[in-house]
């Protein structure tokens, strides 16, 4: 188990430094920021060139992520457009974001394994066929859909919540965007959870366990669950990366002043540098979190710690 | 297989499964003879390939009937979309800002006055030409790049493992945020750029599995053993076989791409106007909800509707291809 | 009598139809007995062991027919409940192979442990110290470090060994080994065949042996059934057959085992391949691939005629398969 996870931290440095030069990659050399900071209006050259060399923009690429690199590494992710640090603001909206995508991740977990378990032991009955046609809707309707439907619906017209959340972001204010941001991968979680829960009910293993003489109960939680889990509980990892962008998205709609928002203004002000640093910051988050999935697989699944 | 199965492409396993169970591996073993016959056997016992018997599965399923009808007429007016609306998108008249329907006009009119049929109509067009174009461009470089990865081993394939890695390390949206806000152009190829950009590894990771177990099939040593080279055995014996995983993964690929975009034009970083696009429409009518839900609702609809049909497309194909359920 | 099954019917209900897997299915087990059962697949072997153990998928499967009695008592009349409690404590199976027939994410004690907790109420400690010394008993060696181990870390035989240690927890009345040696290498199987066979004599079990292999019947068995097509076709004790088989199906098996001192010729086989059991042929199910089959043969259902009172056929002629 210990050189799995030596092994899996040694893997994560090259796609670490490989992620970041991707990002950096797509701005600076696929995109042109200063271009774009000046939106519809035709950049006036001097500025131009002045904003370029602030930006490091006039060396060439390999230097410029390295003194990006070496600004990383002391902590220094970038200035807003309002002047503050990112990670100052960063450290003032994570905590909303935190909250939120628990939330998200809470519900997607509870309520998509536990439909995903029914309709899996179920396979072929009603709730079955009914829950795959519900999930297959929920994944067609654009989160920023359903965002903006439930928000009108349970915030306006029929007033159950406050169609925005206040500054300080109480959970009990976070339900309906979690909800909102939970619902594709909900949907996922569910059809993973069935499908793997139907193909693993006709596994040898589980015809050993009622061949002891084990009840349905113990069978279903101690031998059949714990096996069909296992691919859900790696499903949460890249599906943290969709939180992160649907966060965005919902963060938007309520009004949530969380990490996503800051994202979206430093969107709309076309600061290339600010975007890009928040983004960096959650991409070495989701690698981290994708490390710690990786991890609790291992422990799940004991065929993996021996490879 | 000598490696487990990687947990990332469970996901792509998520499936309906909706056909009946065959019974026990005894029952299963109740063989047809490969042949095709035995003594009082009948015809109906011919041996059907792969294909053959998926399209014979898929002919019979509502669900395929269904949305291919639906995709074939969404295609259909994105190409002619004056087929069954006959006026400009772009033409709009301020006076008629966020009026309800009219006669001629039966969805209404938007912020800008622009008629908010006519624009949905239109908007058909930018959305499945960006999905149709993404997913071609996502299903060849990945299956290209996976498939000789899987086929050739070594190197190569540790290359390519590393640097999926490093594409998955990007969260789609995050990723498509921070480009497409340093692009300036206005058509939509960064957006399918883009898309294939973060989109192939996807592809070539299932890819790369599918010819991976192809290869491990015996026929494949054997035709190793009569001196195949390899761009025979490629072509002919692995290949066919890697196609069904990857058709599944892009048919499905496909709606949620067309999903993507809206997304992106709603967030501002997308499809850009002159084109008409339905995330740009919905974002513009969001503010508006509450006088006006119809500016929202229409285009709303007519997205989940696309990527309802393309979605339930490739569950159906994916049901139709799948060997666990035969 | 420990087990008896009678006439027991079982069929499949398929997308295509109906299957007939068990078509009348007559044999029986005593104590400290062994019965191989024998058969190529499709010939209803397995599905008369899950039949009995009560594992059968019950959508599609269905039991059409019968009885199975276990000592005097009708199992198909039990409820539920009652039949699940005889599993696994008074009837016990081993299955094909031990790598998927074991959870793969719990240790080999814990499977082993579970038999004890479920049925006798024992806390987990004492289960460990239970798991260990079945290990030790099917002669895995280092038991007490290796019962935390995992499936996937021990060898085809030792595998094998640990689902025997995991049958015979609570010391059934019967066992049923389903082809258990037929994934190993053939080292292994001699060794895990004595093995089943020392603990059977230990123990007196009755041990049914599902196999197609007639070379791991010949030393373990005291009687063998032969199936095909969901019927038994032939039923003797086992040095009977082995000498003068009264089936031509029997004789086919006995004639297809390469011999070394045949040099040079073409091995023999049955011509022709097992019927499909949606369209089983009328008459003697082996007809259409016997070399002694007549007209009657094609009409007429063969009974299992009374060779002695030990042994029966299933053929119009067995007389004259008898006289070879």
């Amino acid at each position: 188990m210990g050189s799995y996870v030596i092994r899996r931290l040694l893997q994560m440095i090259p796609v670490f430094f490989g992620s970041t030069f991707l990002i950096f990659f797509m701005v600076y050399s696929l995109g042109d920021p200063v271009a774009a900071l000046f939106g519809d209006r035709a950049p006036d050259p001097a500025t131009a060139a002045r904003i370029r060399r602030e930006l490091y923009l006039d060396q060439p690429l390999w230097k410029q992520y390295l003194h990006y690199m070496g600004q990383l590494f002391q902590g220094d992710f970038g200035t807003a457009f309002n002047g503050q640090k990112v990670t100052e603001l960063m450290r003032d909206a994570y905590p909303v974001t935190l909250r939120l995508t628990l939330v998200a991740i809470v519900i997607e977990l509870l309520v998509g394994v536990t439909l995903g378990v029914f309709s899996g032991l179920k396979r072929g009955r009603l709730i079955d066929s009914s829950t795959l046609f519900a999930t297959l809707l929920v994944i067609s309707v654009p989160t920023f859909v359903t965002g903006y439907v439930l928000q009108y619906l349970l915030g306006v017209k029929w007033g159950i919540v406050r169609p925005t959340v206040s500054t300080d972001a109480p959970l009990n204010e976070l339900i309906l965007p979690g909800v909102v941001l939970a619902m594709v991968s909900l949907a996922y979680v569910t059809r993973l959870t069935r499908t793997s829960i139907a193909e693993n009910s006709r596994a040898d293993y589980v015809r050993t366990a009622v061949a002891k003489g084990l009840p349905r109960r113990r069978v279903i939680t101690r031998h059949l669950l714990r096996n069909s889990l296992i691919p859900v509980i790696t499903f949460i990892g890249t599906d943290i990366g969709a939180l992160m962008g649907g966060a965005i998205v919902t963060e938007t709609i309520f009004n949530i002043h969380g990490v996503g928002y800051q994202i979206y203004q430093g969107i709309l002000r076309n600061n290339a540098p600010t975007v890009v640093g928040f983004v960096t910051i959650l991409v070495i988050v989701f690698l981290l979190a994708n490390l710690v999935v990786d991890l609790l697989y291992a422990v799940l699944d004991p065929r993996i710690r021996y490879v | 297989m000598s490696e487990p199965q990687d947990p990332r492409e469970a996901i792509a396993a998520t499936g309906t499964g909706g056909a009946m169970d065959l019974a026990l591996s005894e029952a299963t073993s109740l063989s047809v003879p490969p042949d095709g016959r035995s003594e009082g056997q009948g015809e109906d016992e011919k041996a059907r390939s792969l294909w053959s018997d998926a399209w014979h599965e898929l002919r019979r399923n509502p669900v395929f009937i269904v949305s291919a009808l639906l995709i074939a007429f969404l295609v259909v007016i994105s190409i002619w979309p004056s087929l069954i609306a006959s006026g400009n998108p772009l033409s709009c008249d301020l006076a008629k800002s966020q009026e309800g329907p009219a006669s001629g006009h039966p969805f209404g009119f938007d912020t800008q006055g622009c008629d908010v049929y006519t624009r949905t109509v239109h908007g058909a067009r930018a959305s499945v030409t960006v999905g149709v174009c993404a997913t071609l461009g996502v299903a060849l470089l990945g299956s290209v790049l996976g498939g000789l990865a899987g086929f050739y081993g070594g190197w190569w394939d540790a290359l390519l493992s590393r640097v999926t890695d490093i594409f998955f390390g990007i969260p789609v949206l995050l990723g498509g945020l921070v480009f497409l806000s340093v692009v300036t152009s206005t058509t939509i190829w960064p957006v399918v750029g883009f898309i294939v950009l973060l989109g192939w590894p996807q592809v070539a990771r299932i890819a790369r599995g599918a010819v991976l177990t192809a290869k491990q099939n015996d026929y494949v040593q054997a035709a190793r053993a009569l001196g195949a080279g390899n761009g025979r055995m490629l072509l002919r014996h692995v290949a066919p076989n890697a196609v069904a995983p990857v058709i599944v993964v892009a048919t499905i690929a496909l709606g949620t791409y067309i999903s993507l975009e809206a997304t992106l034009s709603f967030l501002g970083v997308g499809l850009r106007p002159p084109t008409v696009s339905w995330g740009i429409d919905i974002s513009a009518a969001a503010q508006h909800i509450r006088s006006a839900p119809h500016m929202l609702l229409w285009p709303a609809g007519a997205l989940s509707l696309t990527v309802l049909a393309f979605i339930m497309l490739g569950d159906a194909v994916r049901d139709a291809l799948d060997p666990k359920l035969r | 009598m420990l087990l008896e099954v009678r006439d027991l019917h079982v069929e499949f209900r398929t997308r295509d139809g109906i299957a007939k897997a068990v078509n009348g299915v007559n044999y029986s087990v005593d104590e400290g007995e062994t019965l191989a059962v024998l058969g190529e697949s499709g010939s209803g072997k397995s599905v008369t062991a899950q039949a009995v153990m009560g594992i059968l998928d019950v959508p599609p499967g269905k039991i059409t027919g019968g009885e199975i009695l276990f000592r005097g008592k009708d199992l198909l009349k039990f409820k539920e409940e009652e039949r699940r409690k005889v599993r696994g404590a008074e009837m016990a199976m081993i299955f094909q192979d031990a790598l998927s027939s074991l959870n793969p994410v719990l240790s080999v004690g814990d499977q082993l442990g579970e038999m004890f907790i479920v049925h006798r109420g024992m806390s987990r400690k004492d289960a460990r110290t239970k798991a260990v010394e079945l290990m030790d008993r099917v002669r895995i060696p280092g038991a007490a470090q290796r019962v935390r181990d995992y499936p996937h870390q021990f060898s085809g035989g030792m595998r094998q060994r640990i689902m025997i240690a995991m049958a015979l927890a609570l010391e059934p009345a019967l066992i049923i080994a389903d082809e258990p040696t037929t994934a190993l290498d053939v080292t292994v199987q001699a060794q895990v065949m004595d093995l089943l066979a020392e603990l059977q004599r230990e123990l007196n079990m009755g041990l049914i042996l599902i196999t197609h292999d007639l070379g791991v019947v010949a030393d373990v068995a005291d009687k063998i059934a032969v199936m095909y097509a969901g019927r038994i076709v032939e039923s003797a004790p086992v040095h009977d057959i082995y000498k003068a088989p009264a089936h031509p199906y029997t004789k086919g098996l006995l004639d297809s085992i390469p011999r070394l001192d045949q040099k040079g010729q073409e091995l023999y086989a049955i011509k022709g391949l097992p019927p499909n059991l949606m369209h089983i042929p009328p008459g003697c199910a082996f007809n259409p691939r016997c070399p002694m089959a007549q007209d009657v043969c094609r009409t007429d259902e063969p009974p299992l005629f009374a060779v002695d009172e030990h042994r029966g056929s299933a053929c119009h002629f067995w007389r004259e398969c008898l006289n070879g």
